[in-house]
């Protein structure tokens, strides 16, 4: 695997095998000895220009996990007001001889940028509105490992679609591997020419709860209330968001999902959020398995050979 | 058809007789009037880096450009009689073609207060503009229109209503929702057109709208003509030509003020140059220093270089090779219809003297003479702007200018700037 900057890159051959490396690397985190050497010698940096404890610390988990060597450089805000451009930045990872550059930022296509002016692989970790295809890698991962298949699936994506990068990512993923994806929410917070997605959009969450398998909840920030996308978190709440009579509406079997960090009370209630059918500590867990496996396939694959040959260090 | 022009000092002495003295050997190029330019940022005073007179207008030259309009985008900005006289100045002493400066409708271009367009018109600005900032404000604009009207000029206002475009990078459709980056409806544009029409209709001002990129923009220009406004408007080669589909690997070259829109936009633009609703093709030349646009799209700056391309892209795509000058044939202008929206048109629409004339007896001596045939392909760094970006790294173009001569003499000599 080159690059991982886009689901679209991807086609469900290789979505399928990233799943399935994961699924080899998940029980390194039941070891007693959590580590095996495949990345050893490697070095990754994780250039991060926009706040994220969580995927941060979920990718270093899994750099470490593989032995490579860790480099974690962050900066906030724009890099053009702090002085050095992210051109420079990236040439001075390059001369310092970096394997692997993992980045999140807030401005769509810079991890495309970034490729132009680096010959170390770059792994996008969340940039803008744009993507963020190791979210949607784990969101798979963890939907097939409850469902026990992706094909024919009902999924409702529901809330701020228009500024998430993750809703993005997981349409075109789950697109590729055959489910059927509704977008819920109020018109405001769908994107431009949501036509041209190849997928259902509806305003009526109530409608279709009985018919789903996965209830995918986006987080929904503050600010757009500001910004007029919708009136307030209290309608917000009571039209488009998952409490515990909503979730007794959906089949049993069916499961509710959220990339974290939740609003409790908005999008999802407090119970829903505790429930049985809520995998969202799941979904951090399979976040390093899958994390680990785009490094592997990224910087290690070849040399390392089978997953299944991976032995403790 | 074949002739002889016979220029004596800086006017045209005769065409169509055989005469003594130099002879320019011209065979298969084609002679026009020289070309006229709406809007150039030649960036001096204020940021050298990206370009200054001396190679804003040696491009001009080597586009086959007689006259340019300098925005007034410089630093500080063009919104005094001072930096008028400055540029003007410069223009004399190092331009290669002639320089008519656009005043700023507003101090600082910041859309609040008038500018002394009075002091500015002494000093020989004939329109106003506050480049790619919109005066937003009604009562502002109403006022710059009402204003203007006491020497009849003319205001260029950048049709933007700011308050749909905060934050946006790129035409809002299917291209921008996949690649996550905030989108500039067209309506922000088209309202802002409508409202400009409105308020020039009432006072009876002259208008020009710079740049169109929507159809509804077209459509409502096209019905403020009919009712009579004193309205005129321009387009960019890369907006007649390039849509927002370039923009998937978000290359910076790709980003400019109004974005690039869609193959539907494209085709009623055409539309609007074949019915005459458009009156120029404007090259909307904004050099940007590589350093600028070598970012994350969304910290790069808008704009791309046109002066040397603007003629060579709109051969190639806009005029048939194969049909004779006064028909359109498959494409979709004829030779004469481009020609005169490179110079008469935009001369007219904006009150340039002296350029886009007829070549006839006593016009001056202001041509351009290209090879329509020559086929070549854009190199950013051959360019002779200071700035290398341009939209058309790469495309394979036709046609380019060989002499330009300004008021008798070359500024351009056999594809070389004199």
């Amino acid at each position: 695997m080159d690059d991982l900057l886009s689901i679209e890159d991807l086609d469900a051959g290789m979505i399928t095998r990233i799943l399935d490396t994961a699924e080899g690397l998940k029980d390194i985190a039941v070891r007693p000895i959590k580590k095996v050497p495949v990345l050893r010698g490697r070095t990754v940096c994780n250039l991060f220009y926009e706040d994220s404890t969580r995927t941060r610390i979920s990718f270093e988990v899994a750099e470490k996990r593989l032995s490579a060597d860790v480099i974690n450089f962050s900066a906030k805000g724009s890099s053009v007001s702090k002085g050095e451009s992210l051109k420079d930045t990236a040439l001075t990872l390059q001369a310092m001889g970096v394997d692997a550059i993992v980045i999140r930022h807030s401005s769509s296509g810079a991890p495309r940028r970034l490729t132009e002016w680096v010959d170390a692989k770059v792994l996008n970790a969340g940039d803008g509105w744009h993507q963020h295809p190791t979210q949607a890698l784990l969101d798979l991962f963890t939907i097939r490992e409850r469902m026990g298949r992706l094909e024919g699936l009902n999924v409702a994506i529901c809330g701020d679609v228009v500024h998430s990068r993750v809703a993005r990512s997981l349409v075109q993923g789950l697109r590729i591997m055959g489910a059927e994806v509704t977008l819920v929410g109020p018109p405001t917070l769908m994107p431009a020419q949501v036509d041209s997605w190849d997928v259902t959009v509806s305003h009526d969450l109530d409608g279709m709860l009985a018919d789903l398998d996965v209830c995918y909840l986006l987080r929904v920030q503050n600010e757009r209330m500001a910004e007029q996308f919708f009136p307030s978190v209290r309608e917000y709440a009571r039209i488009w968001g998952m409490d515990i009579d909503r979730l007794e509406v959906m089949p049993e079997h069916a499961i509710v999902m959220h990339p974290g960090p939740m609003n409790r009370g908005v999008e999802i209630s407090a119970d829903v959020a505790d429930a049985e059918q809520a995998v969202i500590v799941d979904q951090v867990t399979n976040g390093v398995a899958v994390r680990m496996a785009c490094l592997y396939l990224m910087l290690g694959g070849e040399q390392a050979g089978a997953v299944s040959e991976v032995t403790p260090a | 058809m074949t002739g002889n022009v016979v220029v004596e000092g800086e006017v045209i002495r005769s065409v169509g007789e055989e005469s003594a003295g130099l002879r320019i050997e011209c065979e298969g190029l084609i002679c026009t009037s020289g070309l006229v330019d709406l809007s150039s940022h030649l960036r001096q005073p204020g940021r050298e880096d990206s370009e200054i007179i001396a190679t804003g207008t040696a491009a001009a030259a080597a586009g086959g450009y007689t006259a340019v309009s300098a925005m007034p985008t410089t630093e500080p900005a063009m919104d005094h009689a001072g930096i008028v006289e400055q540029v003007l100045r410069l223009a004399r002493e190092t331009g290669r073609c002639d320089v008519f400066p656009v005043g700023a409708i507003t101090k600082g271009r910041a859309g609040h207060e008038l500018a002394e367009m009075g002091a500015m018109h002494e000093a020989g600005v004939r329109t106003f503009s506050d480049a790619h900032h919109a005066v937003v404000s009604s009562q502002v604009m109403r006022r710059a229109l009402l204003y203007a009207r006491t020497w009849d000029a003319i205001i260029a206002n950048h049709p933007e209503d700011t308050s749909l475009t905060e934050g946006a990078q790129m035409h809002e459709g299917a291209m921008s929702s996949r690649l996550g980056l905030k989108g500039s409806p067209r309506e922000a544009e088209e309202i802002i057109v409508a409202r400009d029409l409105i308020l020039a209709e009432r006072a009876g001002a002259r208008l020009h709208v710079p740049h169109l990129s929507t159809r509804r923009a077209v459509e409502l220009v096209r019905d403020a003509k009919a009712r009579g406004v004193r309205v005129t408007c321009d387009v960019t080669p890369h907006h007649l030509v390039l849509d927002d589909s370039n923009l998937v690997d978000y290359d910076t070259r790709f980003k400019v003020i109004p974005p690039l829109r869609t193959p539907d936009d494209i085709a009623a633009l055409r539309e609007g140059l074949q019915d005459g609703t458009i009156d120029a093709i404007t090259s909307d030349h904004a050099p940007h220093p590589p350093d600028d646009k070598d970012h994350e799209w969304s910290y790069a700056p808008a704009g791309t270089v046109g002066l040397e391309t603007t003629l060579s892209v709109i051969l190639a795509e806009l005029v048939d090779p194969d049909a004779c000058p006064d028909k359109r044939g498959n494409g979709t202008l004829s030779m004469a219809e481009a020609l005169a929206l490179l110079s008469s048109g935009p001369a007219k629409a904006r009150d340039i003297e002296g350029h886009g004339r007829p070549i006839t007896a006593g016009e001056p001596a202001n041509l351009l003479l290209f090879d329509p045939g020559v086929i070549w392909s854009v190199v950013g760094d051959e360019l002779r702007t200071r700035s290398r970006n341009t939209a058309f790294e790469g495309h394979e173009v036709r046609g380019r200018a060989v002499h330009t001569v300004l008021r008798g003499k070359f500024t351009l000599n056999d594809g070389k700037v004199v």
